[in-house]
């Protein structure tokens, strides 16, 4: 019956203690009657008995019952604060419980995290023994292979040695037995030879005593020959050298030409193009040094050589792989230089179709020129269709012939009448002939010995007249003769 | 392709003059010298023995034929066929006998190696050198025959001789850093002496003629070393073949190796051309099966042959070697430049049916050539880059650039070639069998 002890500051206690001494909120002499009114529904709705009968007017409160109603509302009281102090008994064992499981599932957590790692680590180490143990295996197979082959080697080495023994040991019975025999043996035969006469040298000269002189020249000659012969293959090497070194440098000067023509057409490269100019300054400078150093086979131009070779070889390396690359990738004319591996083929099937349609067009060609020239149509239509190609030929020609015909005619005519003037001419030369002679004979006759002076005088001036008249005659003839031509 | 007649030899004793006017064969005990050009004999001389080894001098003038079991030597004058001249080495024995390069002097070694006596046919002058070695190739003379290089073995250590051949002066003696000096070998331009170690070691050295060591090249260690060595005319190239079935070219500036020549089992190389000799065995009806037919008709028994190219990949027939016999039959045995020194022939131990042709100028295989039979001897022509060979058989090969033709020699009786060798013009080739041989008269051109 003692009021609850333990109250907590989450259970809320049934009744607030202040109102057991403030009891006047609820009651004030004013509204008794309302009150009991209330007090009575309130107990009749909790199945006690009323206090309070309404049946008469009088407001009788019945003192047995609200005492009882009382009692039985103290023992209810009693009993539902017991009741709740067991549940917060209850509560409080099993949120301490609670708490026990939370703190004993994070530590078996913690433990099987632990575990976990721990079995890891251990599958680790049985790995890495695993692999040791495959490493050393095949190390010891390897190494049984080598036995073997050691093996193999020495017993071959064996016999080997063996075989040589046994030669050897057959040879030194032999020495012995000979040993013996001409230990043995009386008649000892002398070497020696026998010769009918000596010979010369082959090459003719006399013998030379060995003298200290033949010595030295012999040393002499020895060193001659080494010499030569490191000549020779020094000029051989130098040759070889300057060669290469040409070809390095025309593969050099190539490599460069080859990237700066690419270089300047590319647009990713405009900023790196003043960087190009360099180098090819460079590049130039160098082959300019080079040039000057060319016969100086000196260690630092060798190198430089060899450097600008291989920076060269690697940018255009680079330089041929964007290419591939590029090339490989479908473009769409991104940028002039570069056509993308599908145009290409494009490109290359629309050739080989018209270079096909072509090859179609000349076949029906020829075979149509072959029918031409076979088939065997009538005479008639072929003699007309010969004519009607070869009919402007055929009037032209026969123009020409009507014009070689007259001329021809003409000149006929022409030679007629030379031939008939020539004769004309040649008549009247014999009729001057023989004039001249009578007129010469006359003169001859006339004349007497002391005129025969002047008269040879007149006679030759006659006679150029004459000739003079004979030359115009022949230039005319031949005025004639040349117009004839 | 013409066949003279065959004439009888011993000992594959057969060599033509240095001038190339005269043939000399050894038959027995005689000597026979020949014009080249008739074949009619021109001398005949008897020796005291049969000869094991006979050679022209230089100016074509003696010849020397050597007896080894009696130890004697005899020298044959051409233009006086009266003159003689006898060695006698006596007791001492004789195992090799050589002319020097002026053709006035023999080069006598004895048994055992124990010294090299100089014998001149100028004057009564005898030289002894010491301790020679005895190996592959102990002794070679440089090209113009002015130095002789010789190895000498005191006291377990490699030593070389340079002398001068003028008058055996010693020019030079120097210690080899070889273990065990298997042979050397003068550069054409006699400046460079290639000096190679035994095949227990891979080492070849390069001494220039004043004795000073120029470079050592060293492929690999502990395996089968080196097995063959060759210079290119021209004294460019060295060409190292080994046990490893690889040849390895050196250059003559920096003696260091510019390339490796694989001899693989299957040849994938594009450029290459394999020639497979293909037999054809001719039909033979059973009235041919007469002994008349047999007996003259030897073309029954004689199958023809041609080259076929084969496409490739192409396998190379392999024949594995015992691996428990010493100096195995595996490695590149024979390298052989030709004259031009444009090709290097090369033959692998292990593939003795094949016969591989490189391009010295694209240092690249050329041709391989893959015959029936083992590969006996192959030379080549010393005017034109063209390659004869033989396997043993009674055909003739011959390579050249254009391509290969297989020649069979139209001898009655087979006439087996065993090794054969090109005159000094290149315009024939003499044959050797077992007992017999017979010129071939090649033409310049080459059909295919």
């Amino acid at each position: 019956m003692s009021p609850s002890r333990l109250y907590t500051a989450s259970v809320t206690p049934p009744l607030p203690l202040s109102s057991f001494n403030v009891s006047s909120n609820f009651c004030t002499e004013e509204n008794v009657s309302e009150c009991i009114l209330y007090i009575n529904q309130e107990l009749l709705s909790l199945c006690f008995p009323p206090i309070f009968q309404n049946s008469d007017s009088i407001s009788d409160l019945d003192a047995v019952v609200a005492l009882n109603n009382i009692y039985d509302l103290l023992q209810l009281h009693r009993r539902a604060v017991g009741m709740m102090e067991e549940l917060e008994v209850e509560q409080l064992k099993s949120s301490s419980d609670l708490h026990y499981q939370h703190l004993t599932n994070s530590r078996l957590k913690d433990q099987l995290e632990l575990s976990k790692k721990e079995n890891m680590r251990l599958h680790e180490r049985e790995r890495q023994l695993e692999t040791n143990v495959k490493t050393l295996q095949n190390c010891l197979k390897d190494t049984k292979e080598e036995v073997q082959r050691l093996q193999g080697i020495i017993a071959s080495r064996a016999t080997q040695y063996n075989h040589d023994i046994k030669r050897r040991e057959r040879e030194h019975n032999r020495v012995k037995e000979r040993l013996n025999q001409l230990l043995i043996a009386k008649k000892e035969n002398k070497q020696g030879m026998e010769v009918l006469n000596y010979i010369g040298r082959s090459d003719g000269r006399r013998c030379l005593w060995k003298t200290g002189k033949t010595e030295s020249r012999h040393e002499g000659d020895m060193y001659k020959t080494l010499l030569n012969e490191f000549d020779n293959r020094q000029r051989e090497l130098m040759v070889e050298n300057t060669e290469l070194k040409k070809v390095l440098q025309q593969v050099k000067r190539e490599m460069v030409g080859v990237l700066n023509s690419k270089k300047m057409s590319q647009e990713e490269e405009k900023q790196s193009n003043d960087m190009d100019q360099s180098t090819l300054q460079t590049n130039s400078d160098e082959d300019e040094l080079l040039k000057r150093h060319h016969e100086m086979s000196c260690d630092h131009a060798r190198e430089k050589l060899t450097n600008s070779i291989r920076q060269q070889w690697r940018k255009l390396k680079h330089h041929v792989e964007r290419l591939d690359s590029q090339a490989s990738m479908v473009q769409d004319g991104d940028s002039e230089e570069v056509i993308s591996k599908q145009l290409h083929e494009e490109e290359m099937e629309r050739l080989k179709l018209e270079i096909q349609q072509c090859k179609e067009f000349i076949q029906t060609q020829q075979q149509l020129l072959q029918q031409q020239l076979n088939t065997p149509c009538d005479e008639e239509t072929a003699a007309v269709l010969n004519d009607s190609y070869m009919l402007e030929e055929k009037e032209r020609l026969k123009e020409e012939w009507k014009v070689f015909e007259e001329q021809r005619k003409n000149f006929e005519m022409e030679r007629r009448n030379f031939t008939e003037a020539a004769i004309r001419l040649g008549h009247e030369r014999k009729c001057f002939e023989d004039d001249r002679a009578m007129w010469i004979k006359h003169q001859f006759l006339n004349t007497t010995f002391a005129d025969q002076m002047k008269p040879q005088s007149r006679m030759a001036d006659e006679f150029s007249k004459h000739s003079g008249r004979e030359e115009k005659l022949i230039s005319i003839s031949g005025k004639v003769s040349k117009s004839h031509l | 392709m013409n066949f003279s007649e065959v004439f009888k030899q011993s000992n594959q004793l057969c060599k033509v003059s240095p001038d190339g006017k005269y043939l000399a064969t050894c038959v027995q005990y005689r000597l026979v010298v020949r014009d080249f050009s008739s074949l009619q004999i021109v001398h005949l001389y008897t020796c005291l023995d049969q000869v094991m080894h006979m050679e022209w001098s230089s100016d074509s003038l003696f010849i020397l034929c050597a007896m080894y079991k009696r130890g004697l030597v005899q020298v044959w004058s051409l233009e006086q066929p009266d003159w003689h001249c006898k060695i006698d080495e006596g007791s001492i024995g004789l195992v090799s006998s050589r002319w020097s390069p002026d053709g006035r002097h023999i080069l006598n070694t004895t048994e055992f190696s124990l010294r090299v006596t100089v014998w001149s046919l100028c004057t009564k002058a005898v030289s002894y050198i010491k301790y020679p070695k005895a190996c592959q190739k102990g002794v070679d003379f440089s090209a113009d025959g002015r130095y002789m290089a010789l190895a000498e073995r005191r006291e377990c250590k490699d030593y070389i001789s340079v002398f001068v051949c003028d008058d055996w002066h010693l020019l030079r003696h120097f210690e080899s850093e070889t273990q065990d000096l298997s042979g050397l070998e003068w550069s054409p331009n006699g400046c460079v002496l290639a000096v190679w170690d035994s095949c227990l070691e891979y080492k070849i050295l390069l001494y220039s003629l004043d004795g000073r060591l120029l470079s050592s090249y060293s492929a690999y260690e502990w395996s089968l070393g080196i097995k063959s060595v060759a210079w290119s005319p021209s004294s460019q190239f060295l060409a190292v073949g080994s046990y490893d079935e690889k040849v390895r070219i050196l250059n003559h500036i920096t003696w260091k190796k510019i390339t490796e020549f694989e001899h693989p089992a299957t040849i994938m190389n594009t450029k290459a051309v394999v020639f497979k000799e293909v037999e054809k065995r001719p039909v033979v009806g059973s009235e041919d099966l007469s002994i008349h037919q047999l007996t003259v008709d030897n073309s029954l028994f004689s199958t023809q042959s041609k080259y076929e190219i084969t496409q490739l990949p192409a396998q190379v027939p392999v024949i594995k070697p015992d691996p428990e016999r010493a100096n195995p039959k595996i490695g590149i045995s024979a390298l052989a430049f030709s004259a031009d020194n444009r090709f290097l022939a090369t033959k692998n131990d292990n593939m003795p049916q094949s016969l591989w042709v490189w391009d010295m100028q694209r240092l690249s295989l050329l041709a391989v050539l893959e015959q029936t039979a083992p590969v006996r001897c192959f030379v080549w022509d010393p005017r034109r880059p063209r390659l004869a060979l033989c396997t043993g058989n009674t055909k003739v090969y011959l390579w050249s650039p254009a391509g290969c033709v297989s020649v069979n020699v139209p001898v009655e009786g087979s006439f087996q070639v065993q090794s054969l060798f090109w005159h000094c013009s290149g315009s024939s080739l003499v044959l050797l069998s077992k007992e017999h041989i017979c010129l071939c008269y090649v033409e310049a051109e080459e059909e295919k």
